[in-house]
């Protein structure tokens, strides 16, 4: 009984020496990839060629969720608004809602699982085919030619993304609460410009989807080159990929939220 | 003046944790020789190119490329050194997301300034020099294990190394395309006055073309010679290598306990 | 995928993108009031300013013309001091009357100004003398409970 308490006592030590040093391990990776970043950034078509198959490939699932999450929002607004006969205010209830959080954060979480995915997947192969030992032996460094631009596509789309999500959203819950319900066009967008200011809402939304840009595609192209090269190494690698991108998107959302609108509204 | 050796090992031991798995290599490798290394699975065959290579350090001893220590060479010259040196991987590694004209042109791209023009002559000369000069516009996907590895080849002599090694090259092909890839180690080492390094265990296959082969065992070098030499061998763990036998010093059991004892019978007969 | 015709559709994505966050600023968040980036501060004294928040829009006659920058208590006077900022298309006389008003009976707060007639204008760091303070809903029945009980005392 006592061997087996200590057993415990050990192994809950192995599992925090064994994340704290792949903590250490992805930060180190990460720092490469950052300092290995001038040569796609100088050949700008390497990025170019990422963009497509992680942004313009995200679009469809991004516009189309966009657009139900806002009428979704439009339809509970309205019907918990027009209570208090305030169902004007479903515009600032459904832009707000959107572009502070449900816009940055579900449209990651979308991105996660769509490109994340895709990216981890697609380097894991690499590895696995030996394609990346590949490159290291003719002298080009795999993490300056495949991991880096990316990661910078992956960086760059995220924010557009976020903006097109909460634009579809908007549009969503003006099609069901004015052209569907008749709230009036007008106040519907009065109310929502009075109320949803630039640069609180929109610039911090902004803000957030850039930091979970470059969370998602860190930890996409980490768990590709970390993936054990195998079919099971690399399947594995790409649920962690959207296991952790979500945890870290919801966590970070909370701290950033706490830092961006503490005391103000 | 360059030596007459391209490759010399000496002393070379590796172990990974406490796991010895190369002990005391030496091996000396001529400019312009096709040399076979074999040896049976996990004997520390592919070990000892990524050594070559300089993809890992050894534990002691040195790898001289060309009069350079490989382990002591900063990253900028060791991928100076590497933009001469081919690898040929166990299934050709093509890059999956380019077309077979742009694998074979990949390297010129990064490395030289040549014009689009030149690439285009330089890729199509190496392509032809595989015989696949008309599959230019294939993707990987679309390549037969024979025509991948041909085209890896190809890419691997885009810019004309010293040394190519090769690594199981002959896994897993049809006996046609088994000697197509034989036949063109030896010519393209021929044409372009290179060394290869070739690791396999297709032992038939390996010694029509070879000029001298090393056999490694359990992290040493079990023996060494011509073609010639190793097929006349009586030596009993070349002779069991090269003859394919079931038994002999590479045993057919893993080592265990008496069979007898496993099978908890050792009273019943006492 | 042809070359070309990846760099179309990258370059349909970025621009799309670019475009979202252009109709987020100008339609559904209110830049244009940001726009016209000449402002100038302004400061009032109020004993009580009630529910009033930082950025509470700043109204004349109903036209929202600046907004609420800051919050401070001062102790000199034992006030809180607010910060305006002030769109400068619109100027007030020195004698201006701020007030801090509710929309509606339970909406938020605004500083409510109603012009004087003063010849000067006020001017970046200025502060405006006269000021009302919030109606504080407790105070304001306290002081009808108050009058009634005095108006019963009256018979």
């Amino acid at each position: 009984m006592r061997r087996s308490i200590v057993a415990n006592i050990q192994d809950i030590g192995h599992r925090v020496i064994e994340s704290v040093w792949r903590l250490g391990h992805a930060s180190r990776f990460f720092i490469l990839v950052l300092l290995k970043s001038g040569t796609c950034l100088r050949r700008f078509g390497l990025v170019m060629r990422e963009l497509y198959y992680t942004g313009v490939l995200s679009l469809i699932i991004i516009v189309v969720s966009g657009l139900f999450v806002g009428m979704v929002l439009g339809l509970q607004g309205y019907e918990t608004l027009q209570k208090y006969g305030s169902e004007s205010a479903v515009g600032t209830l459904v832009a707000l809602s959107l572009v502070r959080e449900l816009g940055p954060v579900v449209a990651a979480l979308l991105f996660a699982s769509r490109a994340g995915s895709a990216i981890t997947a697609e380097i894991g192969l690499m590895k696995a085919t030996e394609q990346l030992a590949a490159m290291g032996m003719m002298a080009v460094d795999p993490i300056a030619r495949v991991v880096a631009p990316r990661f910078w596509a992956g960086v760059i789309s995220m924010p557009l993304l976020a903006a097109m999500f909460s634009v579809m959203g908007v549009f969503g819950g003006y099609l069901v609460a004015v052209v569907f319900i008749g709230v009036d066009a007008g106040s519907f967008w009065s109310q929502m410009q009075s109320n949803v200011d630039f640069r609180f809402d929109i610039m911090n939304g902004f803000i957030k989807s850039c930091f979970f840009g470059v969370a998602v595609t860190a930890i996409a192209v980490y768990e590709g080159y970390d993936a054990p090269p195998t079919a099971e190494g690399v399947s594995g690698a790409t649920t962690r990929t959207v296991v952790t991108s979500a945890l870290v998107i919801l966590g970070l959302d909370f701290i950033l939220t706490a830092f961006m609108f503490r005391g103000v509204g | 003046m360059p030596s007459e050796n391209l490759i010399e090992i000496s002393d070379l031991n590796f172990s990974y944790n406490t796991h010895s798995i190369l002990k005391g290599i030496n091996m000396t490798m001529p400019r312009g020789k096709v040399i076979a290394i074999m040896g049976g699975s996990g004997s520390g065959k592919t070990t000892l190119l990524r050594l070559i290579s300089g993809a890992i350090n050894p534990s002691s001893g040195y790898v001289k490329v060309a009069g350079q220590v490989v382990h002591e060479l900063d990253r900028d010259a060791l991928f100076k050194m590497r933009r001469k040196m081919g690898m040929l991987f166990q299934f050709g590694a093509l890059f999956t997301d380019l077309s077979v004209f742009d694998n074979v042109a990949f390297q010129m791209r990064e490395h030289t300034d040549l014009p689009e023009s030149m690439i285009r002559d330089l890729v199509l000369l190496k392509l032809h020099a595989v015989g696949l000069r008309g599959a230019h516009n294939l993707m990987p996907n679309e390549l037969s294990g024979g025509m991948a590895r041909r085209v890896a080849l190809a890419r691997s002599i885009a810019l004309d190394p010293m040394l190519i090694m090769y690594d199981e090259p002959f896994t897993g092909l049809d006996p046609i395309s088994l000697s197509v890839i034989g036949s063109l180690i030896r010519r393209l080492t021929d044409a372009l006055g290179m060394t290869s390094i070739v690791v396999t265990h297709d032992v038939q296959e390996s010694l029509k073309i070879v000029d001298y082969v090393y056999f490694i065992a359990d992290g040493v070098i079990a023996a060494q010679g011509t073609p010639q030499e190793v097929s006349a061998s009586v030596a009993p763990f070349v002779h069991q290598f090269v003859h394919g036998k079931e038994d002999g010093p590479v045993p057919f059991h893993y080592p265990a306990q008496a069979y007898i004892k496993d099978l908890n019978l050792e009273g019943d007969f006492a | 995928m042809q070359r070309t015709t990846m760099d179309l559709w990258v370059g349909l994505f970025v621009l799309t993108g670019i475009i979202a966050l252009m109709i987020l600023s100008l339609k559904v968040g209110n830049l244009s009031t940001y726009g016209t980036a000449q402002s100038y501060v302004i400061t009032g004294n109020f004993e009580n300013i009630g529910g009033l928040k930082v950025r509470a829009p700043v109204k004349a006659s109903g036209v929202v013309v600046g907004r609420v920058s800051d919050i401070q208590f001062s102790m000199q006077t034992y006030d809180a001091i607010v910060s305006l900022n002030m769109d400068s298309s619109y100027q007030f006389p020195k004698d201006t009357f701020a007030s801090i008003l509710t929309s509606g009976l339970l909406g938020e707060q605004y500083i409510g100004l109603a012009a004087g007639g003063d010849e000067q204008m006020l001017k970046e760091g200025d502060a405006i003398m006269k000021t009302n303070s919030a109606v504080v809903l407790e105070e304001m029945i306290g002081r009808f409970l108050f009058d009634k009980a005095a108006d019963d005392d009256a018979f």
